[in-house]
């Protein structure tokens, strides 16, 4: 029994205080290292959209916002901007609704089969991107469907319909049964439930799973790459401003939408910490 | 009698609310995916598919190097991916669970994951800024004069490898630090009082309690990194192509859908093969 306190202080030799002051200064310097790792690609893109020259790489010329400029001139980068938001919106409010719709379905109600219908739903989540938009883009084909925005709408469906279902089926607890029942037994229809009593209850979760679909579907690629014709979504365009290079033009795009993923990110924590310090 | 009518409408009620997100599971996934395994059976003559039943293009795959090459690649640096961001990220959650003080967790949490929501393609393009010939690096390490000449560490393995680690490091960190704040602190007070170092602690209970954690997160780096075309098509160069971008040239220069087809149903083995020796493994440590 008293064996490992034993071998505990043979094999160290330092004194205590001295052993963790060490091991801290180890801790922190392994911070600074990895994060000097994770933030070096995004430093260099922030800081090398603002060259003063045609090249993204060091010397650093000088400051200049002529890259912003000429991004926020390109006609093409700008309507793939507004097609890439309004995929994400339109596909994560059909994924919301029909996760919302199922979630409710199989969580209240008996039907048969109902762990292969859960199965089924979750399914696309286990195969990969490429996979899913080259089965959607055979078969287009052989249905001689023309490629649009729309046809990547509905890839995007496809892969945010597990993830919505998911988060709002998990988060449908039993003690919001009452609740619905009460509502009932005061008359609402079964629909009137869904709609005034548990979608608003679920809110929370709904958004969540509203706000991640619409970030996947964003930044998205492969499905919008394959799935698109002549208007396409901003990964895409910015994969085809690539082919000429290391460009700063492509510096300074890549950073405004880290910029607007940042401020995004910033007021959701600041709306997440308000409400979670008030009660 | 009226129980049952009632039940029935309730019943199709029901379906009428799970219909949609099945249909369009079943429309736009199960069909897909159905007709794409059936065109991995047919073959391709000129521009025409022929719908002639044959395993010729597996047979392809297993006789024809260059395919089976594409594989093996994937799988390397699959597996190098994974083993490097746990073992970079393990350290980073635990130090930040364990060494930044709690009210700056979530900060040091938040910072370690902020260039996650960068653009996918924008974060391969930023680390050939820094490894390319005339990057960051390449200049630095030229600027104090420990070499003459850049360095090729661009168009290789080992960028594929970096820009696959930076992104998977941050994944992984999220989800082991979720892990490890979710320990009690009594099972670490247990082996202490049983007499138990840190490091006896650490490998003994730390690290089997967090064990779960780690499986998930490998997996979903093995499934995310295995299928991904950006990053070694961005970092990776022309001279060891993995199987995503072996797929993507079978559909865009040649125009070989039943080839890519068949090359996809491989990929998707190679993640079923993964998610079974993980489930497996899982089960037996939970026993």
């Amino acid at each position: 029994m008293a064996q490992p306190s034993e071998t505990q202080t043979t094999d160290i030799v330092l004194p205590g205080s001295a052993r963790r002051l060490l091991a801290s200064a180890l801790s922190w310097l392994y911070l600074v290292a990895i994060y000097g790792f994770i933030f070096l690609p995004v430093a260099v893109l922030v800081l090398f959209s603002f060259q003063d020259g045609r090249l993204p790489v060091p010397p650093f010329n000088g400051f200049s916002l002529q890259w912003y400029e000429s991004v926020f001139a390109d006609r093409r980068l700008m309507a793939a901007l507004a097609n890439s938001l309004m995929v994400a919106v339109v596909s994560s409010v059909i994924s919301c609704l029909l996760g919302f719709l199922a979630a409710y379905a199989l969580a209240r109600y008996r039907l048969p089969g109902s762990v292969l219908q859960r199965g089924l739903l979750i399914a696309p989540m286990t195969v990969s991107y490429l996979i899913i938009a080259l089965g959607l883009l055979a078969v287009l084909n052989a249905l001689q469907v023309p490629l649009s925005l729309w046809t990547v709408g509905i890839g995007h469906v496809v892969i945010n319909l597990p993830l919505c279902f998911a988060i709002i089926y998990a988060s449908m607890g039993d003690h919001h049964v009452n609740i619905e029942r009460a509502a009932r037994d005061l008359g609402a229809s079964d629909v009137k439930v869904m709609a005034l009593v548990t979608a608003p209850m679920l809110m929370p979760s709904i958004m969540a799973a509203f706000f991640l679909s619409i970030t996947f579907s964003w930044d998205e690629f492969i499905i919008a790459f394959l799935l698109s014709r002549f208007d396409v979504t901003l990964p895409v365009e910015i994969w085809s401003m690539l082919r000429s290079g290391l460009n700063p033009k492509t510096n300074a795009i890549g950073s405004l939408v880290f910029l607007a993923s940042v401020v995004v990110l910033v007021v959701l924590e600041l709306a997440l910490f308000g409400r979670s310090r008030k009660p | 009698m009226t129980t049952a009518t009632l039940e029935d409408r309730e019943r199709r009620r029901a379906w009428g609310f799970v219909a949609p997100a099945l249909l369009w599971t079943l429309a736009f996934f199960v069909v897909p995916f159905l007709y794409m395994a059936a065109m991995s059976l047919w073959l391709r003559q000129g521009r025409d598919i022929v719908r002639v039943w044959n395993l010729d293009n597996y047979a392809r795959f297993f006789t024809e190097s260059a395919l089976l090459k594409g594989l093996t690649n994937s799988l390397e640096i699959t597996l190098t991916v994974t083993a490097l961001s746990v073992l970079l990220a393990y350290p980073l959650a635990w130090i930040i669970a364990e060494r930044v003080p709690k009210r700056w967790q979530r900060m040091a949490l938040i910072l370690a994951i902020l260039p996650f929501w960068t653009s996918y393609v924008v974060r391969s393009y930023s680390w050939l800024l820094v490894l390319s010939k005339g990057g960051v690096i390449n200049q630095a390490l030229l600027g104090i004069g420990l070499i003459s000449e850049p360095l090729e560490i661009a168009s290789n393995r080992t960028a594929t490898v970096i820009g696959f680690v930076h992104f998977f490091v941050m994944l992984l960190t999220l989800t082991i630090y979720s892990n490890l704040i979710q320990l009690s602190p009594n099972y670490r007070r247990a082996a202490a009082d049983l007499g138990a170092n840190g490091f006896q602690t650490f490998w003994h209970v730390v690290l089997p309690l967090t064990l779960p954690g780690i499986m998930t997160g490998a997996f979903l780096t093995f499934v995310l990194c295995i299928g991904d075309y950006i990053t070694p098509q961005i970092l990776g160069g022309n001279n060891e192509l993995v199987l995503p971008q072996i797929i993507m040239l079978q559909i865009g220069r040649r125009a070989d859908f039943p080839m890519a087809a068949a090359l996809s149903i491989i990929l998707m083995l190679a993640v079923t093969a993964a998610y079974l020796l993980c489930a497996r493994w899982l089960k037996i440590e939970r026993a």
